[in-house]
């Protein structure tokens, strides 16, 4: 009896455990399957030349210079609404029926297929506002994108915050505003970096939002200011995937790229990391 | 004159009334002890001398609390003025995830006080009215989470000291405490009264006899007894307040 117990224990803990170690090795897979394949083409060139011939040639240094200023962009739209309504929902709004459809549609909001951000950006920035195809349309798209990611995280990091600091600042005869201002937000700043990376990776690698607002197919020139078209790496990817001239011989510049943007991602994930071990560190302990 | 003063006092939480026709007077420089069984009205009765209660939604006050005279729900009132007056320390040892330094000038901060000598020397003092600058000077620095919890609840105190109050608020400071971490908070408080207007919350009746001048006794919302704490543990006027205090029950 106390055995068939003992062996069932077992065999959960390690369904468990192979479950968790799967998504290590998908992850190690994904990783294996894009360096292998794109190291080759990587130089100095390739990160720094516009491309050539078909884009089968040269580099990808205007669809780098894209997707970093389209991540800058969108966080500088997205990062400062959505810390701000993360705020007015948790610490100014009583519970209730208000706050509950609030939240409900700002889940809602994060279910929304990115190709109707796109479809939405495109009718609204691009066509409505007449940005045209351009920066801060692509940038605006994808803050929209993201927004709810950043008022869930920042929600949840200032849930997290335990009450007694409020309640110990309130006591001091603090003001609410200075009591977010001086304890909470930094208390809950580890987590709300968190927000941020996910919104890094995600703005960096969607495709289908920029499509029709920013990318351009091919651009070998810098953009001169935010009504500009870029290039864009998920984009870039995608043609060359599909729709260059030379679809074989474009496959090496292809996953070339696919690394470049795994590394951009991966790269900004780490500093924010950094960023937020710092910070956690701090003071405690 | 009482430096506080409650009349008529009834407190509800939403439709349940927590307080029920609540007279009472504090001297200044006195020490008030509330005991009674868990769920009386001690914490919801001391938040209200600094309107910590002003925070809990559907919560309703009737009556008056008087503090040196004024009442402190009148609508000109200005409550964070108050909670400078009204210091508080709390059960858990609440110190921020900040500097030891940092934790005590937070309030000075508040109060837009910028420099800092000022603020340095008023942050020795209040460590040293606390009896805790002797442990801390070296690591002011230092977070504050890297205490003991008798150190952090004495930061605590620190903490509400700097601002300068008249009356000090404590609810059950102790009772996360060791046995010796206790008895340094007991000796402070018996310091600091030469100073401050203590109004305790204790679960441990022998805390509320070493500490307190005088004993107030609650059960179920009512305050059934005060007196001066030899009267109400040797000599009470209710058989209720006997029962307790000789651990009948409760
Ligand atoms: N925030 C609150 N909301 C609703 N009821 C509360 C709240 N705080 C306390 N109460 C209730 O009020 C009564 C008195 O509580 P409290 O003042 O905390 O008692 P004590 O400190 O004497 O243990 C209890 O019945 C408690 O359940
Ligand atoms: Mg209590």
């Amino acid at each position: 009896m106390a055995d068939t117990k003992r062996i069932k224990q077992s065999i959960y803990f390690w369904i468990f455990r192979a479950m968790s170690m799967m998504v290590v090795f998908i992850l190690v897979a994904i990783l294996y399957f894009i360096v292998s394949r794109g190291i080759g083409v990587i130089n100095w060139d390739f990160l720094t030349k516009s491309p050539e011939e078909g884009m089968v040639k040269g580099g990808i240094f205007p669809a780098i210079v894209g997707t970093l200023v389209l991540i800058a962009g969108s966080l500088i739209f997205a990062f400062p609404v959505g810390v701000f309504s993360a705020i007015y929902l948790n610490e100014y709004m009583k519970k209730g029926k208000v706050k509950s459809f609030l939240q409900l549609m700002t889940n809602n909001l994060a279910g929304v297929p990115s190709v109707v951000f796109g479809l939405f950006g495109m009718a609204l920035f691009v066509n409505k506002l007449k940005f045209g195809d351009s920066i801060i349309a692509g940038s605006l798209t994808l803050g929209l994108l993201v927004l709810p990611v950043i008022i869930r995280t920042t929600e949840e990091a200032l849930k997290a915050v335990d009450d007694n600091y409020r309640l110990a600042s309130y006591a001091m005869g603090a003001s609410k505003l200075y009591t977010i201002k001086k304890v909470i937000l930094p208390i809950a700043l580890p987590d709300i970096i968190t927000g941020l990376i996910l919104s890094i990776g995600r703005v960096s690698g969607e495709t289908a939002p920029i499509l029709f607002t920013v990318a351009a197919y091919f651009l070998p020139k810098l953009p001169h200011s935010i009504f500009d078209q870029v290039m864009a790496l998920p984009y870039h990817l995608y043609v060359l995937a599909t729709s260059g001239t030379n679809i074989e011989k474009a496959r090496p510049v292809a996953f070339g790229t696919a690394l470049v943007l795994v590394m951009i991602v991966l790269f900004t994930n780490i500093i924010a990391n950094v960023v937020r071990a710092y910070y956690n560190k701090k003071y405690k302990k | 004159m009482a430096q506080i003063e409650t009349k008529d006092l009834n407190f509800y939480y939403g439709q349940a009334q927590a307080l029920r026709n609540i007279n009472i007077a504090m001297e200044k420089n006195s020490v008030t002890a509330f005991i009674g069984p868990s769920g009386c009205g001690k914490s919801t009765l001391l938040r209200l001398f600094n309107r910590m209660n002003d925070l809990i939604d559907g919560s309703r006050i009737e009556g008056s609390v008087m503090i040196d005279g004024a009442d402190i729900y009148a609508r000109n009132v200005n409550v964070e003025d108050l909670r400078k007056k009204v210091g508080m320390v709390f059960q858990k040892p609440n110190p921020f995830p900040k500097s030891i330094f940092e934790n005590v000038a937070y309030g000075l901060r508040v109060n837009g006080i910028s420099s800092r000598s000022e603020i340095e020397g008023i942050v020795e003092a209040s460590l040293q009215s606390a009896a805790l600058w002797s442990e801390v000077k070296d690591k002011l620095n230092k977070s504050a989470l890297q205490l003991s919890g008798g150190q952090q609840q004495r930061l605590c105190i620190a903490r509400a000291l700097a601002v300068a109050p008249s009356i000090l608020l404590m609810d059950e400071p102790a009772s996360a405490l060791d046995p010796i971490s206790t008895s340094k908070i007991e000796e402070l408080i018996f310091e600091l009264k030469k100073q401050y207007t203590i109004v305790i919350v204790t679960h441990s009746m022998q805390q509320a006899a070493r500490v307190s001048d005088r004993t107030a006794f609650f059960y179920m919302g009512v305050m059934v007894e005060f007196d001066d704490t030899t009267t109400i543990f040797t000599n009470p006027k209710e058989e209720r307040t006997l029962n307790y205090v000789t651990g009948r029950f409760g």
